[in-house]
């Protein structure tokens, strides 16, 4: 089970409470796909991706996106049980989706960089760890019934 | 992967924003990757890093200007990094995987500091840069 510190669960739960889900969740999705243009392999069925402008307009990349992060909500409210947490969605991702456990890392380290920018200074190095930390678990957990 | 025109004049454009803060985003960077990933202190048994340190704005100091230096003669990253890619093989070794960890903690900088510089486009660039001196640092590991 991954410890957290009380300064830890502090820091995420104070970022997460001004998260707009629906706004990152999307630009997190689309910067994925912008900076990671192979990830778009994923998304076939999505329309248009073919530049920048139209990954961040598309609604099927917002949407999804809107999804993703909600999910990811979970671990926030669940951070002493990642790992159960995200069982079934790691079998899904296996089995269903085919996703290479990387691309949960390119999205998280994608995600900070989203939270970054949305809170700045506040945005402290001791934050940006936590969150590092954060993401790196959930992409573990994600990965952890890979088979 | 290679850097496209776009790519090179996005990168350009980012350090001239960034301009005298250089310095400044190179012990940020440093500092935030101290806290966010400790075992790439284990390069710097012989520093102190604790808060302030003198000796990490001095080397944040040293890192950002290979940044702007790469900046400048983005049409040969190889050319203008080769004496640092021979110190980087021969010397200090530091393992690959470190310079993707660093590049992380650069793309945070420049989000905290000037997240409307920080466009999907120029984030795309400024990655396959920071990707493209790593790459350039470790060529002659082996």
């Amino acid at each position: 089970m991954v410890h957290w510190s009380a300064e830890e669960k502090q820091l995420i739960a104070s970022v997460w409470g001004k998260v707009s889900v629906e706004e990152c969740g999307a630009e997190a999705l689309a910067r994925l796909l912008i900076v990671y243009p192979w990830t778009q392999r994923f998304f076939a069925n999505f329309g248009n991706l073919s530049s920048p402008t139209a990954v961040i307009g598309n609604p099927k990349v917002q949407a999804h996106g809107k999804k993703v992060l909600t999910s990811f909500g979970e671990a926030v409210k669940n951070l002493d049980n990642i790992k159960g947490t995200y069982s079934k969605l790691s079998e899904l991702h296996c089995e269903k989706l085919h996703v290479d456990p990387e691309n949960f890392r390119l999205l998280g380290d994608i995600l900070v960089i989203v939270l970054a920018s949305h809170f700045g200074r506040d945005f402290s190095p001791a934050c940006q760890s936590a969150w590092q930390k954060l993401v790196g678990v959930v992409a573990h957990a994600l990965a952890r019934k890979y088979h | 992967m290679v850097l496209s025109a776009n790519d090179k004049s996005n990168v350009k454009a980012v350090f001239g924003k960034i301009g005298g803060q250089a310095d400044a985003f190179g012990a940020e960077t440093l500092e935030r990757m101290f806290a966010a990933y400790p075992q790439t202190k284990t390069y710097f048994p012989h520093f102190d890093l604790g808060k302030g340190s003198a000796q990490v704005k001095a080397h944040g100091k040293k890192v950002a200007a290979a940044l702007v230096e790469a900046a400048n003669n983005i049409d040969d990253i190889a050319g203008a990094l080769s004496k640092l890619s021979d110190l980087h093989a021969q010397k200090l070794r530091v393992d690959p995987v470190n310079f993707k960890l660093l590049g992380q903690c650069f793309l945070v900088v420049v989000a905290c500091h000037n997240p409307a510089l920080l466009t999907p486009e120029v984030h795309a660039s400024l990655d396959k840069f920071l990707c493209a001196v790593g790459t350039v640092l470790t060529a002659k590991y082996r």
